[in-house]
């Protein structure tokens, strides 16, 4: 097939062909089934997330990290494939940062937001990243959702994966203008804790990340709701070990004999 | 484009898990009450375990409007049987009866993971493992349903059980005792609810020995 430019998507309608055919199962991924927010409040904005991660109906982490660093004043909450949002939040980060070295600025939201969108557009939903982004840079607070597309938002709260109904229902009855950082707390805690309990997708603690003018505060497991109910008293045990049938070290040889130089390298 | 016209799915799978480990002179019977679909959860209150007679209990996951039916059935056909025979059930006969029910649906089948739990004559705890369409086999332990794969081994490896192939053949009745039993029916399910999101909100334990039924119940994760 003939490419003009831009993106070629052979392998992808290959993919699809060798699976209609039968002939090999896709592989499957770790499925951050989520519940990921954000609100602006009075000074800033707030970032809230679950700490599960799913592959199918198995929990695959109990405690994973969902709120991902972008730049020092802008944080992004990533839903969707686990591999897809740490690689799209690290890349974009990473140009923010060439971006600072350049201009000598502090990197705004609108930027952070223009890189991730263009990459996902570019892959065409294929790199299934759901993303809700939160930064405070010189023209004040910014909050936006990014889906998978490409397609984005700019709302003062939003949610995003599995839990995002759960969560939203929260913030539909509870959110009004001018929130204070404390009340802005509770209420994405809250609503962390809605996709928590009723989205099977979600679960384990809450994290949260509160950004204001110059200054962030990453609240790791600000919440764990989710404690052991039940510890045998006893233990248990397990017979059989590992057997050490034969004890032998053989150390290396020295293949490079190493000469202390003193201060050569010192002129 | 290939072209396909809607079709109605039947069933749904509702998750949840079932354990029964039989003593010398016990059964427990053991299931959480979670009811689930897709990544919603149904209720958090709703019992798994069923008395099919005075000394026989099932617990089913899968699909729990098959199971409703099936339970139905069963109930049904084990108070024909009272009326001709002037008594109840034995666990082996409701073993036999789960087994023809289930096979009587092979082309169209119960979605429903069973595990049949009681005492037998001599009020030894006796356990029967299902598969959807009827083939069941007596054990000394066993666990079915959505963390059935997380279960399992850890029943294994705490509850070797004797091969079916050895001859004279050996009773597979598990060594511990029923206080030993129910420590351990209570470790793995709530280590199955750190993993399993289909397991979860509360743990129903029902206990069969000569004295008769005793119920209890613990909390699991929410999440």
């Amino acid at each position: 097939m003939e490419n003009s430019g831009g993106f070629s998507f052979d392998l992808c309608k290959r993919n699809g062909w060798l699976v209609e055919k039968g002939i090999v199962k896709p592989p499957s991924f770790t499925k951050t089934g989520t519940t990921i927010v954000g609100l602006v409040f009075q000074d800033g904005v707030i970032l809230g997330a679950d700490t599960r991660a799913t592959a199918g109906s198995i929990v695959c982490d109990k405690n994973c990290e969902k709120i991902h660093y972008m730049a020092p004043n802008i944080y992004c909450c990533g839903a969707g494939t686990a591999a897809d949002t740490e690689a799209v939040t690290d890349m974009v980060s990473s140009q923010l940062q060439l971006h600072r070295y350049h201009t000598g600025r502090e990197s705004r939201v609108i930027t952070a937001l223009t890189l991730l969108k263009k990459h996902l557009f570019g892959y065409q939903g294929y790199v299934s990243a759901a993303l809700v982004l939160g930064g405070v840079d010189c023209t004040g607070p910014h909050l936006h959702t990014i889906y998978p597309h490409g397609s984005t938002d700019t709302l003062p709260f939003a949610t995003m994966g599995s839990g995002s109904l759960a969560a939203m229902s929260v913030f539909e009855s509870k959110y009004k203008e001018g929130l204070t950082r404390d009340e802005g707390i509770k209420i994405v805690t809250e609503a962390i804790c809605a996709g928590i309990f009723n989205d099977l997708g979600s679960g384990s603690n809450v994290d949260v990340c509160v950004l204001t003018k110059g200054h962030k505060e990453y609240l790791r497991n600000n919440l764990m709701p989710n404690p052991r109910t039940y510890v045998s008293a006893k233990g248990y045990s397990f017979s059989k070990k590992t057997e050490v049938l034969m004890t032998k070290v053989t150390p290396l040889k020295e293949r490079v004999e190493v000469i202390e130089a003193g201060d050569a390298m010192e002129e | 484009m290939k072209k396909e016209h809607a079709s109605f799915n039947p069933y749904d799978n509702n998750g949840g898990t079932c354990v029964a480990i039989a003593g010398a002179d016990y059964c427990v019977i053991a299931a959480d009450t979670r009811m689930s679909s897709g990544y919603n959860i149904l209720t958090r209150d709703y019992s798994k375990v069923c008395k099919l007679a005075d000394k026989c209990l099932l617990a089913s996951s899968g699909f729990q409007a098959d199971v409703k039916a099936l339970q139905k059935v069963l109930g049904a056909r084990h108070l024909i049987y009272q009326h001709q025979h002037n008594k109840q059930m034995s666990c082996p006969a409701m073993a036999q009866l789960l087994s023809n029910t289930l096979y009587y649906k092979r082309f169209f089948p119960y979605y429903a993971f069973n595990v049949l739990g009681g005492l037998d004559d001599e009020g030894k705890g006796v356990v029967y493992t299902y598969d959807a369409v009827g083939s069941y086999e007596k054990v000394g332990y066993s666990s079915q349903g959505s963390g059935s794969t997380l279960i399992m081994p850890f029943l294994d490896n705490q509850l070797k059980s004797p091969s079916p192939l050895l001859l004279p053949p050996q009773d597979a009745v598990t060594p511990l005792s029923e206080a030993e039993a129910v420590d351990l029916v209570k470790t793995t399910f709530v280590s199955a609810a750190e993993r399993d999101i289909y397991t979860g909100d509360k743990l129903e334990i029902v206990i069969l020995n000569a004295d008769g039924i005793r119920r209890e119940y613990m909390d699991l994760r929410k999440d």
